[in-house]
């Protein structure tokens, strides 16, 4: 229950995202009840815009469902972060993973590389209600709203994860892997194909090795003195 | 309608094969230190490329708009007030006041 309330806020203002979505997917041919489905079974936010803009640009399938596979990859290193914190088997283990988003990833990471698998469930719960029920809203009613740019809705896609990563800024060293994260990203938009940027820019947060042997090598030096 | 079905069928199969790989292959055992420190930062980088991927840029074309603007005023809100209700819909608002100028 704790990770609903936590997951709540997110929900809320994922469906505003998610009405974005379901206004933009008739621009790109699909239907309300295909744009509808698509939310309820694909469930990545990201993935989804991206895939509709391909289409909506006139590229072909797989292309669109390529592009929605990169945008997607940053679920990989979410995803072996996660994995040593499920039980059962390897199936057991796949199957629970579909609940990650990226809200609920950070709201269920206790902050020593473990996380809470029901704070994960719990905060996924109502973000899946407001995403599916946020595109049904765009999709039946997006012709009485009008314009999302109009209304500023593109925005709200970055807002929600600025916000995220405001989150994370506790100490200076996330603040200086956000800053290389972006910068790296940054670099590559104008070259690279949509979702690389975003998983290239991941390989800062290996900065974390050069503390991690720094602090290893200060536990020996204290065990050296001691002895 | 099959080119709709097509798509979702397709991202449906990538998204639960990348959402399930990590969990697949790593289970249930104790992590070293160095695989901890870097899962540990890998959530301000990813977000921080997310936020710069979509507000800064208009596919491969770096643009800054009203939306960055949004976007900012709405960080504003979510770091002052801590309310991520609050940041997107200041982003929406703000973004659609600066088009309608």
């Amino acid at each position: 229950m704790e990770g609903v309330r936590a997951g709540a806020p997110f929900g809320v203002a994922g469906a505003v995202v998610a009405l974005s979505f379901g206004v933009v997917a008739q621009g790109a041919g699909l239907s309300p009840l295909a744009a509808i489905a698509m939310s309820a079974i694909v469930f990545a936010g990201s993935a989804q815009f991206t895939a509709i803009s391909i289409l909506a640009a006139g590229g072909s399938v797989g292309a669109a469902v390529l592009a929605a596979a990169l945008v997607n990859s940053r679920f990989l290193p979410m995803g072996a972060a996660l994995g040593p914190s499920l039980p059962g088997g390897p199936l057991w283990r796949a199957a629970q993973g579909q609940t990650v988003v990226d809200a609920s990833w950070a709201i269920a990471a206790r902050g020593d590389g473990t996380f809470d698998r029901w704070r994960l469930f719990g905060s996924t719960a109502p973000q899946y209600v407001g995403w599916v029920g946020g595109t049904a809203v765009g999709a039946l009613g997006g012709n009485v709203l009008g314009d999302p740019e109009t209304l500023g809705l593109d925005a709200v896609y970055p807002a929600f994860f600025l916000a995220l990563l405001l989150h994370e800024l506790g100490d200076r060293r996330s603040r200086v892997v956000a800053a290389l994260g972006g910068l790296i990203a940054l670099v590559l938009i104008p070259f690279a194909p949509a979702g690389v940027p975003v998983l290239a820019a991941s390989v800062a947060a290996l900065l974390g090795l050069h503390g991690a042997s720094a602090r290893a090598a200060a536990r020996e030096r204290e065990q050296e003195a001691a002895a | 309608m099959s080119t709709s079905v097509a798509v979702i069928a397709g991202c449906a199969a990538v998204t639960f094969a990348i959402k399930g790989a990590g969990p697949m292959a790593l289970g249930g055992r104790e992590l070293p230190p160095w695989f901890t420190s870097v899962i540990i930062l890998l959530a301000p980088a990813l977000f921080a490329a997310l936020v710069a991927t979509q507000a800064l840029a208009d596919g491969q074309r770096l643009t800054i708009g009203p939306d960055t603007a949004g976007v900012v005023a709405g960080g504003l809100v979510a770091w002052k007030a801590h309310s991520v209700i609050g940041c997107v819909v200041t982003a929406a608002v703000v973004t659609a006041a600066l088009r309608a100028l």
